[in-house]
């Protein structure tokens, strides 16, 4: 094991490259769908299976996704975009070479914002560039032969590379997990790592701390999950402190995690690497980006997360904390949006979102989408709080789960037809006070003689004697006077 | 007797009931026996062709005919046509029967042409001899000892023996051109991106266009306004409408020619070609035209931009032919590094192994700035050049070919000899600008003597009418 005293002389330095998978109806460079979970090689036309004579073409679609990720990322969009063929052989690769982009991609610069312990930093992109999937080697039990399953082959993904200016696996994670969230917020890619519609490789290196040269990198390949990805580059951090330790050299090599024992394997070493030959693809006309069609794209970008958090902190008024989990996902943020233009209560919104609509969509696994309150009516409920016709309490417990049923009524008529709606007529609550101050004599003695802390024994009785319904700020201001006297 | 000579003849003969489609495709088939020897032809399509010839008549006979009802047509081993079985002459797509249609082809079905079958050619189109070939070679029909040139040596023979009416031959480097000039035809290249490359089996990407053969100049233009235009299969297809070439064939005024100092002072050039083209040249200048000598310093860097560019190209397009998929595998592998290798040792012929080495090598990291970065820098100054003179004058006129047609076994142990044959073609292929070659005389031997001309991109209207005018004064 090594020393945190050894451990802290150096700094980890960590580059990301991450694939997302766009969620387009069809695939990079044809019409082929590109739905998933069909049966294998369904998806797939002789322009996917790179029969001789066909030619490629670009999916409009796909670019217009690139071009969001880079609005979102502030790059540079390129406006002439030259594909470029990487050649190399393997059975999962039908034409022999994967379409992709090479100089000029895209993307160029541009930063991705995280948050770590309440302080933001930002990670440089290099660049986002366009290419197409490969298909899936498979070998099945009792099959001597590999078989390959071309649906994925030609499905479009950016690649996502990002400068070596992650310092933690802290960071890492918090890197990966904003980019998951503009994928989702963007609509590109649904940002599923496990299913692998979002892929990671991470270049590692160390280096002594205050130095301004970087380490020798190592790549590493197959992390299946954020945390996989954290685990891979601790380990790395360590291992190779241990061989800058003990006087070796680190190979330039790629390795590959296993997440069962949470280490790395070297899987080839650089000197091993194809040559890719990378070269213009000459099949493919360069795709012009007009003013227009960045306009038009830029017109049709949502709110993103960043946006949203400082919204609702500056605005709103909202704790770092409460923005936090209500930009986690779009929807919700959404949701919340749309509540807020009903509401000028935003705290109590905020609260209602992240208390009871959470715990109701949490036990049911229900996604927001089908949340049966809408946000006209939970703001309708938050005005009845308010204007002290319901009490938290009571709205939540008896009225919300009404409203959940979705009877059509509003949350006043719910409140009435239950009798829910509280006294706050200081002439009706009154009597129950005197009441229960009445039939407590000792505990009012003991309250006079200094135990304060029996007031909310007492409120419990008011409003167990009211039902509910009386207005709690009316009934303290009440029980506090009688008991005072 | 030789008929069916033109198109114009056909369609007269079919318009006085005097032949019908069927007894055209009849008339080639017995033609296509008779001259079996020369094996232009790879796969012959009778029955389908007999078939098709009968409801094209039937069409006819309603007046509801395409334009090229009458037409029987050839088509090069590399363009698809769904159904049918395509090789590329290789061994490598052995039993590889095609899914699709190519765009070229397709519009000509469309107009009622008729495809009577796959024509021999060079591996992949990389040959100027015909000889590289998994079929055998092709003879000559003037002189069985001599080439037809390549690559679309059997679309060349195929119109030559007159086996069919035209044929669809492929030109990156001088592929169609050569062939024509070697048997005494028309053939041409046009623009690149002027015909979809749909469903043409890639050798290099950025130079390949279909291109036609043909007797005469009409005929040429008739197919090229049928398959030219846009096409969503291919991107990189031009957009601009395409006009009618066969009705735009009258030339009346003077124009403006430039010949090239280093083409016709050129050591490789054969004497009785030089004079040739001397005397048109001439010829057209006592007829009022102007006529300037131009320098064309780049000459001797064409064909090595042009090797370096289609070897890197073609590396990566023969990429997928790798035994996974389709096509040949070896029965010889016992992994899968091993079948990849034994299955492109085995597949491929010498030449194309030896330019998919060479493409490989240029693309390679430590060489594709010396070469690849460098003949791409090349490839625009010979662009700029050609276009720039091309707006300084019509055409640009010179002999299509070196020499004429040479005997078989000539060049072969000598491809960079082999790879010259090719100097004056690659020029309009490196630069993308349409050229023809029409016949211009004969040598000593009465072998045939080709006549190129090279107008700017998307010209071909011009190309075609100042081709006519020529034809028609030789």
């Amino acid at each position: 094991m090594l020393s945190a005293e050894i451990k802290d002389k150096y700094e980890l330095v960590v580059g990301l490259e991450v694939h997302a998978q766009l969620l387009t109806q069809s695939k990079m460079y044809n019409s082929d769908s590109t739905e998933y979970g069909n049966m294998p090689n369904t998806n797939i036309s002789v322009i996917t299976l790179g029969h001789p004579g066909t030619l490629p073409k670009v999916n409009k679609k796909a670019v217009e996704f690139a071009m969001k990720m880079g609005i979102a990322c502030e790059s540079e969009i390129n406006r002439t975009n030259i594909f470029a063929r990487k050649n190399y052989f393997y059975p999962d690769l039908p034409k022999g070479y994967q379409i992709t982009q090479d100089k000029g991609p895209i993307c160029k610069g541009g930063k991705v914002y995280i948050t770590l312990n309440g302080e933001e930093k930002s990670i440089a992109i290099t660049r986002i560039h366009m290419e197409e999937d490969a298909g899936k080697s498979m070998h099945l039990a009792g099959e001597v032969d590999t078989l390959v399953d071309f649906n994925r082959a030609g499905v479009p993904l950016i690649e996502i590379v990002s400068e070596p200016d992650m310092r933690s696996s802290e960071e890492a994670y918090a890197y990966l997990a904003e980019i998951k969230r503009l994928v989702r917020y963007l609509d590109i890619c649904d940002g599923n790592m496990e299913e692998g519609s979002l892929r990671c490789d991470a270049n590692i290196s160390v280096m002594l701390k205050g130095s301004d040269t970087f380490g020798k990198k190592v790549e590493v390949k197959n992390m299946n999950s954020f945390r996989n990805v954290a685990r891979a580059i601790e380990h790395e951090f360590e291992r190779q402190i241990q061989m800058i330790e003990a006087g070796e050299d680190i190979p330039s090599e790629t390795r590959t995690f296993d997440a069962t024992t949470g280490t790395t394997s070297s899987m080839r070493s650089k000197e091993d690497l194809n040559d890719y030959r990378y070269f213009p693809e000459p099949d493919l006309s360069p795709v012009l980006i007009s003013e227009e069609w960045l306009q038009s794209v830029r017109s049709e970008m949502p709110s993103l997360p960043r946006e949203l958090f400082k919204r609702f902190v500056n605005e709103y008024g909202l704790p770092d904390y409460d923005a936090g989990v209500l930009t986690d996902s779009k929807e919700i943020a959404l949701y919340f949006e749309e509540l807020c233009q009903k509401t000028k209560n935003y705290k109590a919104a905020s609260n209602w979102m992240m208390g009871p609509v959470k715990s109701y969509l949490n036990e049911l696994t229900l996604h927001i989408s089908d949340f049966p309150i809408s946000p006209a009516q939970l703001a309708e409920l938050i005005a009845l709080i308010d204007e002290g016709k319901v009490n938290f309490s009571v709205a939540s417990q008896k009225i919300y789960p009404v409203m959940i049923e979705q009877n059509g009524k509003t949350p006043l008529q719910i409140a009435e037809d239950l009798n829910l709606i509280q006294e706050s007529d200081e002439g009706s609550i009154r009597p129950i006070i005197e009441q229960v101050i009445a039939a407590n004599s000792a505990k009012v003695e003991e309250y006079r003689a200094g135990k304060k802390g029996l007031l909310g024994m007492f409120m419990g009785q008011v409003m167990k004697q009211s039902q509910g319904k009386a207005d709690p700020k009316v009934a303290s201001k009440i029980l506090t006077e009688l008991l005072e006297n | 007797m030789e008929k069916f000579l033109s198109f114009d003849e056909i369609k007269k003969s079919l318009e006085n009931r005097e032949t019908d489609c069927k007894s055209i495709v009849n008339y080639y088939l017995n033609n296509i026996k008779t001259k079996a020897h020369l094996n232009a032809f790879v796969e012959v399509y009778e029955q389908s062709a007999l078939q098709k010839a009968e409801e094209i008549d039937q069409k006819l006979a309603l007046g509801k005919a395409g334009k090229l009802a009458g037409m029987v047509l050839g088509i090069k081993d590399v363009l698809c046509l769904a159904g049918h079985t395509v090789n590329a002459s290789s061994k490598i797509l052995e039993g590889f029967e095609s899914q699709f249609t190519s765009t070229a082809v397709q519009r000509l079905i469309d107009q009622d042409a008729i495809i009577i079958g796959r024509l021999n050619c060079d591996e992949f189109g990389m040959g100027s001899s015909n000889e590289n070939t998994v079929h055998g070679k092709v003879l000559n029909d003037l002189d069985n000892t001599r080439v037809p040139g390549g690559s679309s040596g059997g679309s060349a023979v195929a119109v030559q023996a007159n086996l069919c009416t035209v044929s669809l031959g492929t030109d990156t480097g001088g592929s169609v051109r050569q062939p024509a000039a070697f048997t005494g035809l028309v053939g041409t290249k046009p623009t690149y991106s002027r015909v979809s490359r749909h469903g043409l089996i890639a050798y290099a990407s950025s130079f390949d266009t279909i291109g036609v053969f043909s007797r005469n100049v009409k005929d040429n233009a008739r197919v090229m306004e049928t398959i030219a235009g846009p096409d969503d299969f291919d991107s990189t297809a031009s957009r601009k409408p395409v006009p009618n070439y066969s009705e735009l064939l009258h030339f009346g005024k003077p124009v403006k020619i430039a010949y090239l100092k280093e083409t016709i002072n050129s050591s490789a050039l054969q004497p009785k070609i030089k004079e040739n083209t001397l005397e048109v040249l001439d010829r057209l200048k006592k007829e009022g035209h102007e006529v300037d000598e131009v320098n064309f310093p780049l000459l001797d860097y064409v064909l090595p931009t042009y090797y370096i560019l289609t070897t890197a190209e073609a590396s990566s397009n023969l990429s997928r032919f790798d035994g996974v998929k389709f096509g040949y595998r070896t029965p010889n592998a016992h992994n899968l590094e091993s079948m990849y290798k034994l299955t492109r040792s085995e597949g491929f012929g010498e030449e194309v192994k030896r330019r998919i080495m060479l493409g490989t090598f240029v693309l390679s990291a430590s060489y594709y700035d010396a070469y690849f970065t460098k003949a791409q820098k090349v490839r625009r100054l010979i662009k700029n050049f050609t276009e720039d003179l091309l707006n300084k004058y019509d055409y640009i006129i010179m002999p299509t070919t070196p020499t004429t047609a040479f005997k078989f076994g000539e060049h072969s142990n000598d491809p960079v000899a082999m790879y010259l044959e090719d100097l004056f073609t690659v020029q309009a292929s490196v630069s993308g600008v349409p050229a023809i070659s029409i016949p211009n005389g004969k040598d000593e031997k009465g072998l045939p003597i080709g006549l190129q001309i090279m107008a700017n991109s998307f010209k071909e209207a011009d190309l075609y009418a100042f081709a006519e005018y020529l034809s028609a004064s030789n």
